[in-house]
Formats: C-alpha cells, sequence, structure tokens
C-alpha cells in the first residue's frame, strides 16, 4: 500500500518544472560508491487487507485469553472511560507537530495548560511541564536537574524504588560524575531511615523517595523530606502510581521539593510497556533548572487570552550543549489522555478511585494472609499493591497458577535475591470481589496439596 | 549613540570607569540583536573575574548570550532591578540598564578595548 | 468563534463525568487511619462528562494538524498517518499486555519488536537495533552512550565530540550529558562539513563526531566517507543523526557510509503520528563493534522462540521503564510492511522530487542561501524580503491566514532568517501548488503591502501572541 498522491502526469510536470529528465538525477548529489546497487532485502509490500490480517495474526502470539492478572509493579490496569478513547483518537490531536507555531496551536497548548494546573494541583508544586517520557527517565531527570541545583557529588535512592528507575537513573548518570548510593529498607518495607541518616551528608544533593514504594508501602514522605533537608539536600518524590495522589498527602504537602513519576494510571492503556506518560513538578524557585516544555498564558495583539510554549531558554533547540535535558519530542497524546481521564472523573472521583484501591487491595491483602502458609512479608501501610511470602518459589506459584489462567503478580527475587518466596500482588479497582476469591482459592488449593 | 567615555568589547559589552569602579552592560546593538529581553542572571557581589570570563547571561525568547566581563576585577554591585523588569535592557541598554559594577583591577587592561568610534567601525564590518 | 474557557472556569461544585461502580468488597473504614490522607484536591475540575466532550472537541478545531494539509516542517518530516496503522495499534492484545507479563505469553509482542529491529537494520546497513529509546533525543544519548562505553573499554573515553554548525540542537545537548566537550565544525560554502576544519581539529582526544546526513540544509554530506575515514584513522567513531532519512530510503545506507551509530524517528520517517508533541520512537542502530553495549533487555530468537535477555555485561544498561514505545514501533513496522522495498524507495525519491519541485518553483522568488542540490528539504531565507521589513516571521504568520502550517524557522543557525522546508512524499501536486502560490503572493505582499504580513496572522483563532511578556511574568497554571 502507497501514500503518495502524485499521479504520473503530476510527476511528468514536476520533473518538467525542475529541468530534468527522470527522478533519479535528483539523487545525483549522492556519490556512486555508496549507493544501494540492489532492493532494500524487506518483504514486498502487502495491501491493507493483508497488514491488517499480519497484525491479527502477530497479536494471537500473544496469550490467546486474558488471564486474570495481579501484575502492577509501575504499570497499572484501570478502567478507561469511552470519553478518553473517543477523543484523543481526533485527528486534530493526534496529528499536529509540537505547538511551536502557537496561532494554530492553541488546542494542545490550552491542554498542556490544564495538564500543568492539574499536576500542580495533585501534587502540591508550584510549576509542572508538559511530560516527560515515562516515570523512570523522569526520575534520572529529576536526579540530574537536584545535581545542578546544588552541585553535589552524592545521591540516595531507595532500595524501595522501583528497580528498572533506579538502573535508568544509574545509566543516565554514569558519565557525569555522580555517586549513586542505595538506601536499604526495614521490616516495614519502608525506607530504612536510620541508614538514611548516616548516609547523608553535606555532599548529598538529594534523596529520592518513591511512595507508595515498589513494595505497595506508603513512605513517610515528611520525615524522609526533614531529613533530607537538615543536610542540605532536596527531597525528590517519585510516584509510580498516580491515582494514589487522590487521597494521598500530595507531595508538596510532606516536604517535597521536585515531584516526578509515572502517570500511565491517568488513562493510559498497558501496551506493554509504553507509550507511557512522565510527569514532573517543582517548586517555583527550580524554574531556570527545570525541563520540558512548558505553556505559558498571555494574550494576543487584540489582548485575547492564548498561550505559548515558554521559558525555551532553558531547551536544547537554544541553550544547546548547556541545555537542562537533551528532551525534545516527549508524550504528547499521552498527555492529552491523561488530561481528559482527570477532567472527567473530577474531585470527587479522583478520590473515590483512590479509595477503591485501597480497599480492594486490603481486602485482597487481608483473604491472601489468612490462608495458611501465606503470610504479609511488610508491615508498613499498603496503598493498592503488596507483598505476600510463601514456603513455595514464587516462579512454581505462577507456573501452577498459569494452569488456571491466572496471574499471580510479580516475583520479587529476581531484583530482591533476599525475597525468596516473594510475590507482589496488585490490586486496582478494576478487580472484582469474586476474582480476588478466585486467586485465594487459588492459593489455599496450591497451598494445600 | 555609543557615548565616548565607554569602552567596548568585540562581544559587544560596554564598560564604563569612574576612579577605581566600573560600571557594565550590555551594547545597544547586542540588545537590538537579542530582541525582547526576558531574564538577566546575575553574579553574586564579591565575585572575582578575570578579563573575558562569563559572569551573566541575558536570555530573550528565542536566544542566550552570556556576558563577559572586559577586565579584571570584583562584583561590588549588581542591578537587581532587572529581576522584576529586564525589559530595561532593552529600552535603556547605557544607562539605567546596567548590569554589574566592579573594583578593576588592573586600569591598563582598558587599552585593549575599542572607542566608540572604533566600535561603530566594528559594527559596520559586521552590518555586511 | 466560541472562546474556550479553561476547564476549572466552567467547573462546579458535584457535577461529575464519570461515575465507579459500588464498592463489592466490605469497606474497612479503619485502613486508612494511619495513612498521610489529603484534604480535597483543591480547585480540582468537576464537570459532566459532555462539557468534557464539548471541550476537548472545540480544542481540537484551533488546531491545525497533518490530516488538514500540508505540514512542510523542515527536518520533521511531517508525513500523512495511515490510518490502518492506527487501527492495528488498537488490537486488543497488543493494548492489554502487561509488560511483566510471562514472556511466553508475549510471543507476538516480542515478534513485533525483533521484526522492525531487524527491518531497520537492513533498511539503514547496520547490524543491530534497540528499539527501546522513547524519541529522537534519547536515541542520540543512547547513541552517544555506546560511543562512550566503547571508548572506555578501549583504555580512553576521550574529551571531545565533534558537531556541524548545522546540527540540531539536541545533538550538543546529548553529547554533554555523556560528558563530552563540543567541538563546533563549520560548514563550507558547499553547506557540508568542512574537511579541511575537521582535519586540522581531528586528533586522539576526539571521542567522535555526529553528522546528520542529509543535513538540515537538504544536502547530502557527499564526503562522508572522507569524513567517516578521517576519523576511524584516529580511532574516533561516527554517529549518524537520522532525523532526515526519509531522503535516503532504497537509495543509499548509512551502514555502507561508514557510520557506526545511528537513530531514527520512527514518528518522521516511518509515518508514526507525532500526536501534538510525541510519543514517538528513537531507535538505535549500531555496527557489530557496538552491539555488546546496546541497552538491556535486549529481544533475541532462539529455536523460533523469543525471547528478553539481559545477560550483557558490557550493556549501557536500562534506559526506559520498560521496553520503549511498544505502540510506536507497532505502527511503524506496519508501515514498513505496508511499502515494501519498492515502496521505501519511492517514499524517498517522492519525498525528494516534491522537495525540489518546491525549491524550483520559488527560486526565484525567495533567497537560498546555499546553491547547492538538495534532497527532500531546502533552505530559503528573509532575505529579500528584508529589503522591505519583512522577517520569516511575518512570513510564517502570513502563512498561517493562507492555509498551509509554515516551515521551520530560524534553523539551522547557519542560515539567517531561515525557512526549512520539507514538503514530504505524501503530498499532492494540489497542496504543493496551495503552498506554492501562497509564499508567491508573500513576496508580492513583501513588496506591495507589508503591513499585511506585519500583522498577520489575521483570521486565526488567536492573533500574534505576546511572547516577551509570557516569559517576563511566567504564568504556568491557572489560578482561581
Amino acid at each position: 500500500m502507497k501514500y503518495n498522491s502524485l499521479s504520473q502526469n503530476d510527476k511528468k510536470e514536476m520533473l518538467k518544472t525542475i529541468g530534468i529528465s527522470s527522478p533519479d538525477k535528483l539523487f545525483d548529489s549522492i556519490p556512486d560508491d555508496i549507493k544501494l546497487k540492489k532492493d532494500l532485502n524487506i518483504p514486498s509490500a502487502l495491501s491493507e487487507p493483508e497488514t491488517w490480517d499480519t497484525f491479527n495474526e502477530l497479536a494471537s502470539k500473544n496469550s490467546p485469553e486474558t488471564p486474570l492478572s495481579f501484575l502492577g509493579g509501575g504499570a497499572y490496569l484501570h478502567y478507561i472511560p469511552a470519553a478518553v478513547d473517543y477523543l484523543s483518537s481526533r485527528g486534530e490531536f493526534v496529528s499536529p507537530y509540537t505547538p511551536y507555531q502557537a496561532e494554530v496551536s492553541q488546542g494542545t497548548l490550552h491542554l498542556i495548560f490544564e495538564f500543568q494546573t492539574m499536576i500542580c494541583q495533585l501534587t502540591g508544586m508550584d510549576i509542572s511541564n508538559a511530560s516527560l517520557y515515562d516515570g523512570a527517565s523522569g526520575a534520572a531527570e529529576a536526579v540530574l536537574m537536584s545535581h545542578r541545583i546544588q552541585r553535589k557529588p552524592k545521591i540516595l535512592i531507595p532500595k524501595t524504588l522501583h528497580p528498572h528507575y533506579r538502573q535508568v537513573i544509574q545509566t543516565y548518570t554514569k558519565n557525569l560524575g555522580l555517586e549513586i548510593q542505595e538506601v536499604s529498607y526495614d521490616e516495614s518495607g519502608q525506607m530504612d531511615t536510620s541508614e538514611l541518616k548516616k548516609k547523608l551528608d553535606k555532599e548529598t544533593s538529594a534523596v529520592v523517595c518513591q511512595s507508595p514504594n515498589f513494595f505497595g508501602v506508603i513512605e513517610d514522605l515528611e520525615v524522609i523530606s526533614k531529613l533530607a533537608h537538615e543536610s542540605d539536600a532536596l527531597s525528590i518524590s517519585v510516584v509510580a502510581e498516580a491515582s494514589s495522589l487522590g487521597i494521598l498527602k500530595s507531595p508538596g504537602e510532606m516536604g517535597a521539593d521536585i515531584v516526578t513519576g509515572e502517570a500511565q494510571s491517568f488513562g493510559i492503556p498497558l501496551s506493554f510497556g509504553g507509550p507511557y506518560l512522565g510527569f514532573m513538578s517543582c517548586r517555583k524557585d527550580f524554574l531556570r533548572q527545570f525541563p520540558g516544555r512548558i505553556s505559558g498564558q498571555t494574550k494576543d495583539v487584540d489582548g485575547k487570552r492564548g498561550f505559548v510554549l515558554t521559558l525555551s531558554t532553558r531547551e536544547q533547540h537554544i541553550r544547546r550543549e548547556r541545555a537542562t535535558s537533551n528532551i525534545c519530542t516527549n508524550q504528547a497524546l499521552c498527555m492529552l489522555r491523561a488530561t481528559i481521564f482527570l477532567e472527567l472523573l473530577g474531585k470527587k472521583g479522583m478520590r473515590e478511585w483512590a479509595w477503591q484501591n485501597i480497599q480492594k487491595a486490603s481486602y485482597a491483602n487481608k483473604v491472601l494472609t489468612d490462608i495458611k502458609g501465606v503470610e504479609s512479608r511488610f508491615s508498613g501501610q499498603i496503598y493498592n499493591e503488596f507483598v505476600i511470602k510463601t514456603e513455595k518459589k514464587w516462579r512454581q506459584i505462577q507456573e501452577e497458577l498459569k494452569k488456571k489462567n491466572i496471574v499471580p503478580g510479580i516475583s520479587l527475587e529476581k531484583y530482591y535475591p533476599e525475597l525468596k518466596g516473594c510475590g507482589l500482588v496488585c490490586v486496582t479497582e478494576t478487580r472484582k470481589k469474586k476474582d480476588i476469591d478466585t486467586l485465594a482459592e487459588a492459593f489455599e488449593d496450591l497451598l494445600k496439596s | 549613540m555609543y557615548p565616548d567615555d565607554f569602552h567596548y568589547t568585540k562581544d559587544h559589552e560596554w564598560i564604563q570607569v569612574k576612579g577605581d569602579e566600573a560600571t557594565v552592560g550590555i551594547t545597544d546593538f547586542a540588545q537590538s540583536q537579542m530582541g525582547d529581553v526576558v531574564y538577566v542572571e546575575l553574579p553574586k557581589v564579591g565575585d572575582e573575574l578575570d578579563a573575558h570570563q562569563t559572569f551573566g547571561v541575558v536570555e530573550s525568547v528565542k536566544a542566550v548570550s552570556d556576558v563577559f566581563s572586559p577586565v579584571a576585577g570584583k562584583v561590588t554591585q549588581v542591578n537587581e532591578g532587572l529581576n522584576d523588569d529586564p525589559e530595561v535592557l532593552n529600552k535603556d541598554p547605557h544607562s539605567k540598564g546596567w548590569i554589574i559594577k566592579l573594583k578593576v583591577k588592573d586600569k591598563s587592561e582598558l587599552e585593549e578595548l575599542m572607542s566608540a568610534s572604533e566600535y561603530e567601525k566594528y559594527l559596520e564590518g559586521l552590518e555586511e | 468563534m466560541i472562546r474556550e474557557r479553561l476547564i476549572f472556569e466552567i467547573s462546579d461544585e458535584g457535577k461529575k463525568g464519570f461515575s465507579f461502580p459500588k464498592l463489592d468488597v466490605p469497606e474497612s473504614k479503619t485502613v486508612t487511619e494511619n495513612f498521610p490522607l489529603r484534604d480535597e484536591i483543591k480547585d480540582f475540575p468537576q464537570v459532566s462528562e459532555l462539557e468534557v466532550v464539548r471541550h476537548f472537541t472545540r480544542l481540537s478545531q484551533t488546531n491545525y494538524c497533518i490530516d488538514k494539509g500540508i505540514y512542510p516542517l523542515g527536518s520533521c518530516t511531517m508525513k500523512y498517518n495511515p490510518k490502518l496503522n492506527e487501527k492495528i495499534a488498537q488490537i486488543p492484545s497488543f493494548l492489554s499486555s502487561h509488560p511483566y507479563s510471562d514472556q511466553e505469553m508475549m510471543q507476538g509482542n516480542l515478534k513485533v519488536l525483533k521484526t522492525m529491529e531487524d527491518l531497520l537494520a537492513e533498511v539503514t546497513g547496520m547490524d543491530a537495533f534497540t528499539s527501546q529509546p522513547a524519541a529522537g533525543a534519547q536515541g542520540e544519548l543512547v547513541g552517544m552512550m555506546l560511543i562512550r562505553a566503547y571508548l572506555e573499554a578501549k583504555g580512553d573515553p576521550r574529551k571531545f565530540v565533534f558537531i556541524p554548525d548545522s546540527a540540531h540542537g539536541t545533538n550538543p545537548s546529548s553529547a554533554h550529558i555523556c560528558g563530552y566537550k563540543v567541538k563546533e565544525i563549520k560548514s563550507n560554502q558547499q553547506g557540508t562539513v568542512d574537511l579541511d576544519d575537521l582535519e586540522k581539529n581531528m586528533n586522539e582526544d576526539t571521542a567522535a563526531i555526529m553528522i546528520t546526513n542529509p543535513n538540515t540544509l537538504g544536502v547530502f554530506e557527499n564526503q562522508i566517507k572522507e569524513v567517516s575515514d578521517l576519523v576511524h584513522s584516529q580511532g574516533g567513531l561516527v554517529y549518524m543523526d537520522g532525523a532526515n532519512m526519509n531522503a535516503l530510503m532504497g537509495i543509499c545506507r548509512p551502514g555502507d557510509m561508514g557510520v557506526d551509530v545511528m537513530h531514527l524517528n520512527l514518528h518522521k520517517t516511518f509515518s508514526t503520528p507525532h500526536g501534538g508533541g510525541g510519543p514517538g520512537a528513537g531507535p538505535v542502530g549500531v555496527k557489530s563493534i557496538l552491539e555488546p553495549y546496546l541497552p538491556i533487555p535486549r529481544v533475541i530468537k532462539q529455536n523460533n522462540h523469543y525471547l528478553f535477555h539481559s545477560d550483557y555485561p558490557k550493556s549501557i544498561g536500562r534506559i526506559h521503564g520498560f521496553y520503549g514505545n511498544f505502540l510506536v514501533v507497532v505502527k511503524a513496522l506496519a508501515y514498513v510492511l505496508s511499502q515494501g522495498p519498492d515502496g521505501l524507495r519511492e517514499v524517498s525519491e517522492t519525498a525528494v522530487l516534491n522537495s525540489n519541485y518546491i525549491r524550483k518553483s520559488l527560486e526565484k522568488e525567495f533567497h537560498l542561501e546555499y546553491k547547492t542540490p538538495t534532497l527532500h528539504e531546502c533552505v530559503f531565507s528573509d532575505k529579500l524580503q528584508k529589503k522591505h521589513q519583512v522577517s520569516n516571521l511575518d512570513i510564517a504568520k502570513r502563512l498561517i491566514d493562507l492555509g498551509a502550517h509554515p516551515p521551520t524557522m530560524s534553523f539551522p543557525l547557519i542560515v539567517h532568517g531561515a525557512l526549512m522546508t520539507e514538503p514530504t512524499e505524501t503530498e499532492s501536486k494540489a497542496d504543493l501548488d496551495l503552498f506554492i502560490q501562497a509564499m508567491k503572493q508573500i513576496a508580492k505582499e513583501a513588496e506591495e503591502n507589508p503591513e499585511v504580513l506585519k500583522s498577520a496572522p489575521h483570521h486565526s483563532y488567536v492573533r500574534r501572541l505576546d511572547e516577551a511578556t509570557a516569559a517576563r511574568n511566567p504564568k504556568l497554571r491557572w489560578e482561581p
């Protein structure tokens, strides 16, 4: 299938205008010895129906039936209101470029402004950008930003931070002379604050804290921020499950200086890990060091309200090697989905949503740990995920439950060798009571035998 | 246009010396090239500067430009007014739009700078 | 036209746009007793579903988009986004795949990634690809990290990266994050890298050159072989920014020109929609010497079976939370399979034809700083219009009135008052002519009635906006 729109006549006429006889001549500036002398060795073109069939065939190689899944760990299954898909598939949103020409991009700029406002309201911060790639690179950008502000070599990150986020931070900072130190967790599943106290010193630029953390445990961000500030370090809050912002005290209220995270929960499908939606907000003092695009309000020559991309001098296309980040294209369409999602749920809906996540997870935690042979691994307060431990290897549990088309959660041993037999179970509002009971029964059957 | 009692650099800064103290800013040509100035990053009072050292940044909507110290010296004052009112740099670059005051270390360094007429000639060369 | 208000301004207590089912588990009021709970989210919107639908529908109508008309943004490759690819990306099994799912149950997804990586390697002549980077800039960053890791393993990461003065701003920024100092290399009179300048500067402190080919003037770097031989002779590597790959598909391949590592933008060359600023994808291709350093996890095929593999001790590590922008890769793969080898070649041929048609049609009215032949884009300037005090900004804004999106402005930096124009292959002759006629009219207006340009646009939803005030007194969120 070709998507070009020229007829043979058009081509002839255009070649005539240009003054050449054949399109090959257009490539005369390319030296002959590097020209490709053969066809590309890729499959021949498919028509639309053939392409469609090919992909349905590919998709069918995934598991044929959607399993009853309790997977979370930075990617969450939530219900997506119909209006999100409907509105976000409009060509006027899908097919424009980045809104550099403000006069013909007011739709995008306006909704970025609304997104920024809601991110500020949710995180308790002064300013927000228009999005980053995802939660992991957001965490890395926040670390780089704190280092630009503080100019001190050490960054403390907890082991309760998503393991992939920790890895991405390592990758991003490797060549900049930063020292990334990890802080362990205690029996509650929270960051070990006594270890944090020991590691914090005057050389520390920032302390990172994810809450709810990778174990689903709610951290005491207030205490962690206070400790950070006492050592003249910044407090970076990472939110990997953004629905929690609907009910938990905002990171800003708890002393965070920079808030970043993953907003996939706001109306973005699981999509095998991407595209997702990184977000970032901070206190206004740090505006000049803030990465990413920002929409700002202004007026046109007639005095009408309008929006523009502003403070661009922070960005790579102007400041080049001294830019606050190299980020350029980011996740605008995902940001649009999140904006629609948040406006549909609204003030009351956000709280109800978070409340249901807490209630379902709490119920699931209770019925599972009531089973003989299943115990809670950590004592801390949980949001919509929790860690349980059994005598069996989690891998084995996964294999057994797979036969019943149930996916019980993520095995933690790969990331935490000390957490043998531990699994991370996620229960969002989409899981019904009967789903949770089915999971519990499956565990009971398995552990009986 | 360009005051005779100023000295000028090729990077379009001006310096006016009175006794040991000098005032430094950017020239009218510089501000007109930048367009609407939106932000000025100032040094701290007490900073020691070498000649040609960057001491600040001037930002317009679409451009960023370093500002260099024409001579060596110690910063004695910065124009805080630029924080709230950066457009002064556009409106009055040679007076109210001054950026820093310096205690000059070595006045002989001024000899390497251009006079007003030399600077104007230099600008003519750039226009071509 | 209705002036669309901010959602916060139409919000009122108690309105709802969505309702949750009744909680079906026993509710425990005490479970949150020790939680740090927030008060209600102050000033958060409360609106009905219809209000949300009208709000976004009206907002959408103030956007220009590729579905509406020609969008000749240079180096951005704003081509048509086939609707089939959008439909394919909505296949439930792709949409609902959890990234932590058992790999056995994700064989289709893994095959998508692996197939795409292999096809991109063939199109570019590279040995291996990773589809993990989420955008071109992240791809660049990965590319430079690979170079650094490779040189470090050889004993010395080196200090400098050479970047031509015509390069995109992400290049120096990416090099900087990898701990390199940037040295700018001049362009010669043809608008290509000045080989003498490069030779003068090249030594064993140089890690790499980052080169865009065709460069941002649309000119093919015809000495690319000499450039890469020179850099290689001193142990450096060649990075190619593949943003302009739309000119070269099936014509020639970076891998055959001495390029060691490059990125592609799937949201440019491979037709995935730009979405008003993402999501894109920036896969990175390498020659085999750099393959051990690629980000993990990688997708491999063993005995007709696909799996993620992470055991690469030399890898630079992970760059994305999961596996990159998977759905974008799905769409781009659908594009490549639809095109086939002939189709891809025809894409590039037509893109270059369209661009040269515009160039030829406007060369009398608009100044071309470089007369060198160009491929998929060309860079006009406002030099002739400047005589009438008309700038590239005025030209751009007037185009909005005349029904076309403006070209990329003020870039590359080596052309003063630049209008970088890339029509892409998908435009019809009628739409190319619409753009040409509009530009001709503007050239005429510049002479006869420059005021109409300086006060443009006249018919858009908003007129020229005060960017200086926006930056001086930033208002970045709504407040009651």
